[in-house]
């Protein structure tokens, strides 16, 4: 049996804005980036685009955590992000993907043409959870 | 406030620090503590306040002589009973309760506990040996390899490494810092890793570690 106010702890910390995707799709993640101190000691952030294919989600809870990968100038770059992090300023599904398995790690061996996707032609179920920022439109809804 | 109790690990669970990195962090169920004992340099010989931890539920309660020890505090029985060595006792009075309020968000803590037990653990795990390499032909894998010359020293050194239980033993982790105080849950949330098992007892206490300077600004 767990600790009722330590699930109380971790689910405060949840974010209930995270819009509902899987691996396969693309998505821009809005990363916040600090800037370096205004002249009165505030720290300054801007917001840094990350945009990919999810190509893995892993964990559960709090601990979640998904990875985005893209290629970046010819060169394969990955990122792994907290999915409750509050380093994330936003969260875009930009497309969904078909895949059909969990893990895509078969995308680092290829690239170009043979690195793509599936567009998934199925709206998805829409989850209770607004999203802060909604994703775009599901392309044949 | 006494910055020392007795708690139970709940488990480990993380947070999100200032700067956003995740932060892993022990949760301790500490507390509250009642004092049943005082003890000062007149009639001990040294000054310390006893107290206990999780009240005894047993339908019989605890044994006659330590039933007798908590009555006479005026206290109910509690499973768990450790001494804090103090200077000047006299500011605790009997049946005042320790709680987790006395740590800030930011102290620095050692927290003591009984290591998980290994039991009868090998060279590789209880003393970093490197051992030999699984495949290719190698018939060295996880064997201690020579234990020293021969005829001279005819003996092997002190302290070296051999097979032996490992663990279920006293281990104190030094400075950990306290992340954060649930004092209505009686919940200290300490950053990194605390000896034992999930509901294993441990003791929190100020460190003994010198801390570095502040940064002169």
């Amino acid at each position: 049996m767990d600790h009722p106010a330590l699930r109380e702890f971790e689910k405060n910390q949840l974010r209930k804005d995270v819009p509902p995707f899987s691996p396969g799709d693309t998505v821009r993640v809005g990363v916040r980036v600090q800037e370096g101190v205004t002249k009165e000691g505030k720290e300054r952030y801007r917001t840094q685009a990350f945009e990919g294919i999810v190509i893995r989600r892993s964990g559960g809870g709090l601990g979640e955590t998904f990875t985005v990968r893209k290629i970046s100038y010819g060169v394969g770059v990955e990122r792994t992000f907290p999915l409750h992090s509050p380093q994330i300023a936003s969260l875009e599904v930009l497309r969904l993907g078909h895949v059909r398995r969990a893990k895509l790690y078969y995308l680092r061996d290829r690239k170009g043409k043979a690195a793509r996707v599936r567009e998934r032609r199925r709206t998805v179920k829409t989850s209770k959870a607004a999203p802060k920022s909604a994703p775009e439109t599901s392309p044949d809804s | 406030m006494l910055k020392a109790i007795i708690g139970k690990k709940i488990r480990m669970t993380q947070a999100f620090g200032q700067d956003g990195r995740v932060v892993a962090l022990t949760a301790i169920q500490a507390g509250p503590c009642p004092i049943v004992q005082i003890k000062t340099p007149d009639r001990d010989g040294y000054g310390a306040i006893q107290v206990g931890y999780e009240p005894d539920r047993r339908t019989r309660g605890p044994k006659q002589p330590i039933a007798g020890h908590f009555q006479k505090a005026g206290v109910k029985p509690h499973r768990i009973l450790r001494e804090f060595r103090l200077d000047s006792p006299e500011e605790y009075q009997i049946g005042q309760n320790v709680t987790v309020a006395g740590f800030e968000p930011g102290d620095r803590v050692d927290v003591s506990g009984i290591s998980k037990g290994r039991g009868f653990a090998g060279v590789v795990t209880k003393h970093n040996f490197r051992g030999g390499r699984d495949t290719h032909g190698s018939m060295f894998h996880r064997a201690p390899g020579s234990i020293g010359a021969s005829s001279w020293p005819s003996r092997v050194f002190k302290g070296h490494g051999l097979p032996g239980h490992l663990g279920a033993k006293k281990t104190t982790v030094q400075s950990l810092e306290v992340h954060q105080v649930d004092a209505e849950n009686h919940i200290l949330y300490v950053r990194g890793a605390v000896p034992g098992p999930s509901g294993g007892i441990v003791v929190v206490r100020a460190t003994t570690k010198s801390q570095p300077r502040p940064k002169a600004k």
